[in-house]
């Protein structure tokens, strides 16, 4: 699996209050979530992924922590962010990822060769996230082969489905 | 290699004889919970696993505390959509408006939740019930729905920090001052992945209450889970809430810790987290003149009964700083009821309170007690995130139920011995 897109930089310690307010919690709906994603921290972060064409978002340590709200992944997958690359994940939001089928990276190497709007990279089958806009690369630990089966099938549910949880 | 307290749940609950940090294993579960927020999500994604029935129908817990009673039009669709689950699925323990509690304060209570359990659920305050030596963590709706389908989670085994706890709390510090010291001196991350164990002759010393309440926070240092060694009080509470019996994994000698922390529980002191994360931690000598707009006592951290005796020991023939607000929450109606017949509701209105049914409203910024531009509120809640008790420009500062009343009276961030 490819993917690229521009980054968006943010800090430390991003936590799901501000991935999605829970004002919005009272829905389920995809698009509405995605309309308010990130909204106290950064009001065009919908705008500045909507005219890209591909977002990947770059975070620092313990990003997605707080709320075990799924709606903060759902969230930024529906808003058409193809890939979290940050130094570390809040586990509750890393699970969540990996079982709706979010990719996320772990890599403080990216995360400091990367800066807000440059041109990146994944090549998940070869481990590598290349920072094209500064014609760097960075390899990346594969998961664990149980994770890499749930990712695989697109999500928790689907690897159950096709019976790959092992 | 001998295995942690946590460990040993996990093993206990794959069939196996060990456990090691790192591995995964698929493990049965004792309970799954969810809320009117997580649930409608998983049960969404339950659908997909098109499972004929759910793995048992009194091992699965709904629970309609976050935005009930209903908030809004769309919170009551939401409540709608698990009520209807509910029936339909035969859950025996969905708890609606009326019965409801917050979760965390409800399910011990109702010793549905117990020692050497194996609980998930769908809430990062879920490693509440670590106080009563079960390994209990918070995951997503898509989990809590796979739970619900087969019984079953994937776990990264932990490794874990341990905590020895000595010697007695002081005068007005409890279980809440002690968490946030340690989130204080480790950080919101300073647990990631791991458990952290408590154990040592300290704990003694901490009742229920207050062990609930640190286990309930050890997510805001990124932890996995918090359990505590079981001892007689677990079982004497274990015994009053219905168990039928107690559970003992105890860590073994040689167990492996990433680290071992010393706490010497007579040097804590009522300590305070500053905006925007629990770790910007304060002793109470330390916070300088913070003027407050208002009070919150109630979640699933404080809002138990020891909270509001503390409380209402402290406002008792007191009265509210003019243009202070403040809200009381208990937790769940038994508490409610209990702080009715202690006489502890009439002394926080008599004090100028308000007195609330129980819910988790103003904790999450959801309904209750929302905060405008520019507020500040010292709140017994576990977060105090960016926006989220109201506004993005307001502030909210965690303390225990003592410093919050007495910060109730005085208009500003106060210590009990000056009020």
């Amino acid at each position: 699996m490819n993917v690229k897109g521009k980054a968006i930089k943010y800090g430390h310690n991003v936590d799901t209050d501000v991935i999605i307010p829970a004002r919005y919690l009272n829905t389920t709906d995809e698009k509405e979530l995605a309309s308010h994603c990130m909204e106290d921290l950064d009001k065009t972060f919908p705008s500045r992924v909507a005219s890209a064409n591909g977002t990947v978002m770059v975070a620092g340590r313990n990003f997605g922590c707080g709320s075990s709200r799924e709606h903060a992944p759902l969230a930024i997958k529906a808003a058409g962010v193809s890939c979290v690359i940050a130094e570390d994940f809040a586990r509750i939001f890393y699970r969540n990822s990996i079982n709706i089928g979010l990719p996320i990276i772990e890599s403080p190497e990216a995360v400091a060769g990367i800066d807000d709007g440059d041109e990146v990279e994944v090549n998940f089958d070869k481990g590598i996230v290349r920072n094209v806009t500064k014609s760097k690369e960075f390899k990346i630990a594969p998961f664990p082969p149980f994770l890499q089966a749930i990712i695989a099938a697109g999500g928790l549910l689907a690897a159950a489905e096709k019976n790959v949880l092992k | 290699m001998g295995m942690t307290m946590s460990q040993k749940i996990l093993a206990a609950h794959c069939g196996r004889e060990e456990v090691k940090a790192g591995e995964i294993v698929m493990a049965r579960l004792d309970l799954v919970l969810g809320n009117d927020v997580t649930a409608p999500v998983a049960i969404k994604e339950y659908a997909k696993t098109k499972a004929p029935a759910v793995f048992d129908c009194n091992k699965i817990a709904l629970v309609m505390d976050h935005f009930a009673p209903n908030k809004d039009i769309k919170a009551a669709e939401q409540c709608k959509i698990v009520r209807e689950f509910a029936r339909e699925k035969g859950i025996t323990n969905f708890f609606d408006v009326g019965e409801m509690g917050v979760e965390h304060a409800l399910l011990p209570e109702k010793g549905l939740v117990g020692s050497g359990d194996l609980v998930i659920g769908a809430d990062s305050h879920t490693c509440t019930y670590g106080a009563l030596g079960a390994f209990s963590t918070g995951v997503g709706s898509t989990d809590m729905a796979y739970g619900m389908a087969t019984g079953t989670a994937w776990f990264k085994v932990p490794s874990a920090i341990k905590f020895v706890l000595k010697n007695k709390p002081g005068k007005w510090v409890s279980g809440k001052d002690i968490i946030l010291h340690i989130i204080g001196m480790i950080g919101v991350n300073g647990a990631q992945y791991k458990s952290m164990e408590f154990t040592g002759d300290g704990l003694s010393h901490l009742s229920m209450d207050d062990r609930l309440c640190m286990a309930n926070m050890a997510i805001e240092a990124g932890a996995k889970n918090g359990i505590f060694e079981v001892d007689e009080k677990t079982e004497e509470y274990e015994k009053a809430h219905g168990r039928k019996r107690t559970v003992v994994y105890k860590a073994d000698p040689d167990a492996e810790y990433d680290r071992t922390i010393e706490i010497d529980l007579s040097a804590v002191k009522p300590t305070v987290a500053f905006p925007h994360l629990p770790e910007n931690t304060k002793t109470i000598d330390e916070v300088g003149e913070i003027r407050i707009d208002q009070v919150v006592i109630g979640s699933c951290t404080n809002g138990r009964l020891e909270d509001f005796e503390i409380a209402a020991a402290i406002m008792k023939g007191k009265k509210v700083h003019k243009g202070c607000r403040v809200l009381i929450i208990p937790a769940t109606q038994e508490i409610y009821l209990q702080a009715l017949k202690k006489g502890l509701l009439e002394i926080f209105i008599d004090a100028g309170c308000a007195v609330s049914t129980p819910t988790c409203g103003p904790c999450l910024g959801g309904h209750m007690g929302i905060l405008a531009k520019g507020e500040r509120a010292v709140a017994t809640t576990n977060r105090n995130f960016v926006g989220r008790m109201g506004h993005v420009e307001s502030e909210v500062y965690l303390a225990s139920p003592a410093v919050a009343a007495a910060s109730a009276i005085a208009g500003k961030i106060a210590s009990p011995d000056e009020i």
